[in-house]
């Protein structure tokens, strides 16, 4: 780590020897309209497809937490999308969104829907890549499912026996309960969204189309290893890390209010 | 909905049947059947990808694009499969088989060292009292949330300066060393256990290593095994270190190398589709088998604050 803030100030091909630079490469990062546009980029596949992807979990895990028969199964198949090795993932969605056959747009057109350009539209790209990103909401789900098993039979009787219906069980017994692996999720998942994405942009879309998902970690590879460029490449990460640590804390700071922790655990 | 037939049951069960019972065990089992058409179809749309790219696998070229989609194709292309051994050769060797290999190796190291580290460090963290235990802790969470991505490249120059790129290494060493998550999720299990049988074996005279192989790890074999398991598919999945570290192909792990048979046969799909299938399939026979040890893993994390 401290190597790498020493990377901040010197300008480093690889080739030839380092060189001190002082401050331009922060000079740099401030100019650099890519920068923004990148972290642009981050911010929504984070705060838009975090969300939904919380969202979604949270429905799952809820329905799958009954005894059911052949519920194993259920479970398997909600989990089986996430564990898929994200190239091969990758590699099957390029084929889904495909504008001329993918399956996707086929599926649309029976609705009247016109065919829509998924991955090589601007406007598309970002949805595209959230709409696929809801396929491996099975990890999540897992760990709501584990939070929904471990909170004691005896909270939901007691809450019957109050009069209590199926909103209120759910609002002051599972949710209350639930918070802790919520925030866990959440933490999780905004340090995750900001670093991840980018195996699937690498390989989906390269950062396209005009730079619509160019996110911050893939911008930093191409500095560091396409351009050679590495004291940049060390600027920009230390700028996303500092981003990243501020929306962490953020979180940790409003988390008294909400997160609930059982008392003597 | 679930908690609804969560919360019913313990009263339907009792001895006593109100007049309501047979409605509200009537109720109970059409929302079990509503459940059950919901599940179904929300799942199969989950399958639907992986679905399709076993069907492709198994088509000629030129039904890939047909439509309606064929789901079944009428003559399996097996073909498909056996001429990914011949299509792709390096140094006179099938590519795939060399790639499993180099991913076997790969991941079977960092795993073995992931379980080494995790324990040694968790254990330390969770029952010895050294000074300055709850910094250490507190780093190891730190480090946990820290983004790999500022580490990326100091650590690809340091390898660099030793010399070991385009080698496994390091892909393998730094697990030896220990990751964040996996030292918490063993420190929480180990927290857990109880007490008495190494404080009889201390009695006994053994010493802290002793202790730890001979007491410790027999005792704490499900958490290593949820620890081996989810890091052996993070390994196995694992892109961009290898993409950074690995130049020759003859080097290339799985995930690199699918990229290299994307590249060479980008317009014959069943090809890459069989690749695919070839680099999902032992996932998803590893998750069947290792089901239990998933979930249980996840509640031995102990994410409720213990």
């Amino acid at each position: 780590m401290a190597y790498s803030i020493v990377l901040v100030f010197q300008d480093w091909d690889l080739l030839t020897p380092a060189r001190f630079v002082g401050l331009a490469n922060l000079e740099r990062l401030r100019l650099d309209p890519k920068v923004l546009v990148s972290l642009w980029n981050t911010a929504y596949l984070t705060f838009v497809g975090v969300p939904l992807q919380l969202l979604l979990a949270l429905a799952l895990a809820l329905a799958l937490n009954v005894k059911l028969r052949g519920i194993a199964g259920y479970r398997t198949v909600f989990y089986l999308p996430s564990i898929t090795p994200a190239v091969a993932s990758a590699v099957v969605w390029l084929q889904i969104l495909h504008p001329e056959f993918g399956i996707l747009n086929n599926f649309l057109e029976q609705f009247g829907i016109s065919r829509v350009n998924w991955l090589f539209d601007t406007r598309a790209a970002k949805p595209a890549l959230i709409f696929m990103s809801l396929w491996g909401v099975g990890g999540a789900m897992v760990i709501f499912l584990a939070g929904l098993q471990g909170i004691p039979e005896e909270l939901y009787e007691a809450a019957v026996l109050d009069g209590a219906g199926w909103w209120s069980k759910f609002i002051r017994v599972t949710m209350p309960l639930l918070s802790p692996f919520l925030f866990f999720q959440m933490i999780m998942g905004v340090i995750n969204g900001f670093q991840a994405n980018f195996t699937t942009t690498y390989i989906m879309t390269g950062g396209g189309p005009q730079d619509a998902t160019l996110v911050t970690v893939l911008y930093i590879y191409r500095n560091g290893f396409e351009y050679f460029k590495m004291g940049y490449a060390a600027s920009l990460a230390w700028m996303l890390f500092w981003i990243i640590m501020f929306f962490t804390l953020i979180q940790f700071l409003f988390a008294n209010r909400w997160v609930y922790y059982e008392v003597g655990q | 909905m679930a908690q609804v037939s969560r919360g019913a049951e313990p009263l339907l069960r009792g001895g006593a049947q109100p007049s309501w019972w047979r409605s509200a065990r009537l109720k109970a089992r059409l929302g079990h059947v509503l459940l059950h058409v919901v599940l179904i179809v929300t799942g199969f749309t989950f399958l639907v990808p992986l679905l399709w790219v076993v069907a492709t696998s198994l088509k000629a070229p030129n039904q890939v694009f047909t439509y309606p989609i064929q789901w079944i194709p009428r003559e399996p292309q097996w073909v498909n499969y056996s001429s990914m051994l011949t299509l792709l050769e390096i140094a006179g060797r099938p590519a795939l088989l060399v790639f499993v290999k180099n991913t076997v190796i790969v991941a079977t190291a960092a795993m073995l060292g992931t379980i080494f580290s995790s324990l040694l460090v968790g254990y330390s963290l969770a029952r010895l009292r050294w000074p300055g235990r709850s910094l250490v802790f507190g780093l190891v969470l730190a480090v946990m949330m820290l983004p790999g991505v500022v580490t990326l490249v100091p650590l690809f120059l340091i390898f660099r300066d030793l010399g070991w790129l385009d080698t496994f290494l390091p892909l393998i060493v730094p697990s030896w060393f220990g990751s964040g998550f996996f030292i918490f999720l063993m420190r929480q299990f180990l927290t857990g256990l109880p007490i008495e049988l190494e404080e009889a074996a201390r009695v006994d005279g053994a010493g802290s290593l002793r202790i730890l192989l001979r007491v410790v790890a027999p005792l704490s074999k499900p958490a290593m095994a949820t620890v081996g398991i989810f890091s052996f598919l993070g390994h196995y999945n694992e892109f961009m270190g290898p993409l950074i570290y690995l130049d020759s192909n003859s080097n290339y792990t799985l995930a690199l190398g699918l990229r290299m048979f994307q590249g060479r046969y980008g317009d014959r799909w069943p090809i890459v589709m069989a690749a695919s299938t070839i680099m999902i399939a032992p996932v998803i026979v590893l998750f069947f088998f290792a089901q239990k040890q998933f979930i249980r893993g996840i509640q031995l994390g102990g994410l409720a604050g213990r």
